[in-house]
């Protein structure tokens, strides 16, 4: 096990810094990590942005990797997942000819099928919108070859932890706490 | 910015420099900086600007200026070639944790991006090699971002700081409030040590029985000297230190066993792979330090202590990490740990000694005859200076030999470029040195390759007359690749011998005394009228050309696997 390359998701808590996302990625590199996805975003906590990577290689690495990342001054916290740990979704957007996909009918069964919905439809193209794992959306796509793809986007994997609460909440709490006690000192 | 009281940005970095209580910057004026020049003549009397001759000098000698009085060196340079030259002293300093603030111009922010004259991405340079780094874009700015960089610089496992000050926020006028920084939310400096970390090692040292101490640098960073003494001597445990470590304990002290790593001394490396329990002190596990990783200590349960969690086992796996500050986690331990003696243990330390001592040491530093050795300059240099001067080194074998031969009195007593092993560190490092602390002598040992590395810094020497005593350990060669070159690469010599100019010609360029050392026989005398004086002083000392730094364990051998001559192995 401990010399097999498996995949993790890393999740990376930090402050809104500008030149953070490079720093971030520059470790990767540095360890020769490759980044299969990336996401990044604002979280419901003012000025707190997550980055979710996801990675393969031998756990080593890729904690020690972690550890660098959260060692950079404005990275507030990362954590390192196996799929097990998480619930993760992509989201994937494919563009076909609207022509082609009223002859091939049953539409409807078909987005059925996947959990997937139409976000735009004109006479010329049609968008398809699934959210899923990747292999999910892969068979949609190997589904729609057949009336043609015109375009197909897959966003980077965003994760949630099966954790009741994410520990970076509490951590903020607590170093808030701190800073009080710090202040009033 | 309507408020009289309206300073520029220029000048809100001079008082900010001024509120954290620096007292001497290294610097070198350029167009994208000149708002911050124009402003220096206010706070002269306040802050003394040391003017170097080229920036990889300001940086080394801030790295040297801070090793020695635990404040952040402070560095001003200009944008583009400016910052470019600094980068290999921001990655010497992140290598080596020394607190370093770094300030480089820059050109405006609507030039930004634009390949702008002298415009260098120095965000994004600095970036993977520094600590922290910062664009300054608005003046109002200035004083947030300089409290914020001691406090990074200084804290925790010190590091180098890089703010990049745009043009127009040097002139921009902003309502100057000084700030203090103590606190960021996503940044713990001292980490809150965990209480059955410590007692799962106190129970490792209670039943040790052949315990073992590796410390490092993160001794000095986190003052725990006197912490480290005290522990060693209640467990009656013997220690080694790395090269960086070097003078935390005095070299004298009973439970002192030497130096550890490719250079260092048998009995500590010999020790390491004896040892039943190894504490590693503010380490980080260098290979130089530790030979072949799979052969080092494995019979050991390792304990390591260091305020950084990701270096804890980085290299080596261990039984119990103790993320903190040294000085702290030393308290602890000795607290809660058993008295104990270990005569027999320690005495087990001197049979390795006496055998370095008879193979090694006396060979080099009491040589019956031939041409002055290097090991045997720098004992005679060290006992001239009683044991009080800072030893600085360049890298290579001056730097080796300067580590292996120096005694040591009080700490942060020896400065030396470890983890990047910078040539040309030694000299501008030196001149820091001794500005921190014009009280005490300030040795440098020197080869003639890393002499003539940094060696424009004669100019700084001769401005502000600061009273280096350089030793140049000279033997025609790039003496450490010479050495690889005759053990390892068949000797064949390619590029390593070097002609070199007669220094005592540009030494009295610069206004420098030198005094030429061709033998054995001048050099007491040279020694003598070495340390006559304050003055800056070089020696051109006439080494044998094919000494070699021993003993050694070569490259890609284990710890225990030492050789003493280039035809003898310890065993």
């Amino acid at each position: 096990m401990e010399n097999e390359e498996r995949e993790y998701t890393v999740t990376i808590y930090t402050e809104n810094q500008i030149g953070l996302l490079s720093q971030i990625t520059n470790v990767f590199t540095r360890h020769g990590l490759s980044i299969w996805s990336l996401s990044a975003g604002a979280t419901s906590m003012e000025g707190v942005h997550n980055i979710t990577i996801v990675t393969a290689g031998l756990e080593k690495k890729v904690k020690e990797s972690v550890q660098q990342i959260e060692k950079r001054v404005d990275v507030i916290k990362a954590f390192f997942y196996t799929a097990d740990k998480i619930v993760y979704r992509e989201l994937c957007l494919y563009k076909v000819p609207t022509s082609a996909l009223l002859a091939k009918g049953d539409i409807e069964s078909l987005l059925n099928r996947y959990h997937a919905r139409i976000v735009e439809m004109n006479k010329v193209f049609t968008v398809i919108q699934k959210t899923g794992l990747s292999d999910e959306t892969a068979r949609l796509h190997d589904e729609l070859k057949s009336v043609g793809v015109l375009q197909f986007v897959r966003s980077g994997r965003i994760a949630v932890s099966r954790a009741e609460q994410e520990p970076v909440f509490k951590f903020l709490r607590k170093r808030e706490k701190e800073e009080k006690q710090q202040s009033n000192q | 910015m309507n408020s009289e009281n309206a300073i520029t940005g220029a000048e809100a970095l001079w008082r900010s420099l001024q509120a954290e209580g620096v007292k001497t910057v290294f610097g070198y004026p350029g167009g994208q900086i000149m708002p911050v020049y124009d402003q220096l003549c206010h706070y002269e009397d306040v802050i003394h600007h040391v003017l170097v001759r080229h920036e990889q000098g300001a940086i080394h000698a801030a790295q040297g200026y801070a090793r020695i009085s635990g404040q952040p060196g402070v560095v001003i340079v200009t944008s583009g070639p400016g910052a470019t030259n600094v980068i290999t002293g921001v990655a010497d300093a992140m290598t080596d944790s020394t607190p370093v603030v770094v300030i480089t111009g820059q050109v405006s922010t609507a030039a930004l991006g634009t390949d702008a004259f002298q415009e260098a991405d120095v965000i994004g340079l600095t970036a993977p090699i520094s600590k922290w780094n910062y664009q300054i874009r608005t003046a109002d700015e200035v004083a947030w971002a300089v409290a914020r960089a001691f406090y990074i610089a200084r804290t925790g496992r010190p590091g180098p700081v890089v703010l990049d000050f745009t043009k127009d926020a040097q002139v921009g006028l902003t309502d100057f409030h000084c700030e203090k920084c103590r606190f960021i939310r996503s940044y713990i400096p001292d980490p809150k040590i965990s209480d059955q970390a410590v007692n799962k090692a106190v129970s490792l040292l209670d039943n040790a029985r052949k315990p073992f101490v590796v410390f490092g640098q993160g001794v000095v960073l986190g003052h725990a000297e006197k912490e480290l003494e005290a522990f060693l001597r209640k467990g009656d445990i013997p220690a080694g230190s790395t090269l960086l470590g070097l003078s935390a304990l005095p070299s004298d002290f009973p439970l002192y066993r030497g130096m550890i790593g490719m250079h260092g001394n048998v009995a500590p490396n010999i020790m390491t792979n004896q040892c039943d329990v190894l504490v590693a002190v503010g380490m980080r596990f260098d290979d130089r330090v530790t030979g072949t990783v799979n052969t080092y200590a494995r019979q050991a349960k390792v304990i390591h202590i260091d305020i950084d969690a990701s270096e804890i086992g980085k290299i080596i796996p261990v039984e119990v990490g103790i993320r903190g500050d040294a000085r702290k986690v030393l308290s602890l331990l000795t607290e809660r740990m058993q008295e104990r003696r270990r005569p027999q243990w320690n005495a087990a330390f001197d049979r390795c000694d006496q055998v370095e001592k008879e193979k090694v040491i006396d060979p080099e530093v009491h040589p019956a005859h031939g041409m002055l050795r290097m090991g045997e300059v720098v004992d005679r240099v060290v006992r001239a200076g009683k044991g009080k001067a800072v030893v600085v080194t360049d890298v290579g074998q001056n730097q080796m030999m300067g580590a292996r031969y120096s005694r040591f009195t009080q700490p942060r007593s020896f400065i030396s470029s470890g983890g990047l092993g910078t040539m040309g560190f030694g000299l501008p490092a030196a001149i820091g040195a001794k500005i921190a602390c014009p009280e005490r002598p300030v040795c440098l040992f020197v080869g003639d390759g890393g002499i003539q590395m940094t060696l424009q810094e004669f100019g700084t020497i001769m401005q502000e007359q600061v009273g280096v005593k350089i030793v140049l350990l000279n033997n025609n060669w790039l003496g450490n690749v010479r050495q690889w070159q005759e053990l390892f690469f068949h000797e064949r010599y390619a590029q390593t011998r070097m002609p070199n100019p007669d220094y005592a010609l540009i030494a009295k360029a610069y206004g420098i005394r030198c005094i030429s050392v061709p033998d054995r026989e001048s050099l007491a005398p040279a020694l003598e009228a070495l340390f006559a004086d304050d003055a800056p002083c070089l020696l051109d000392v006439h080494v044998l050309e094919e000494g070699m730094v021993m003993p050694m364990v070569p490259p890609g051998k284990g710890i225990h696997e030492i050789m003493l001559t280039d035809s003898e192995w310890y065993n």
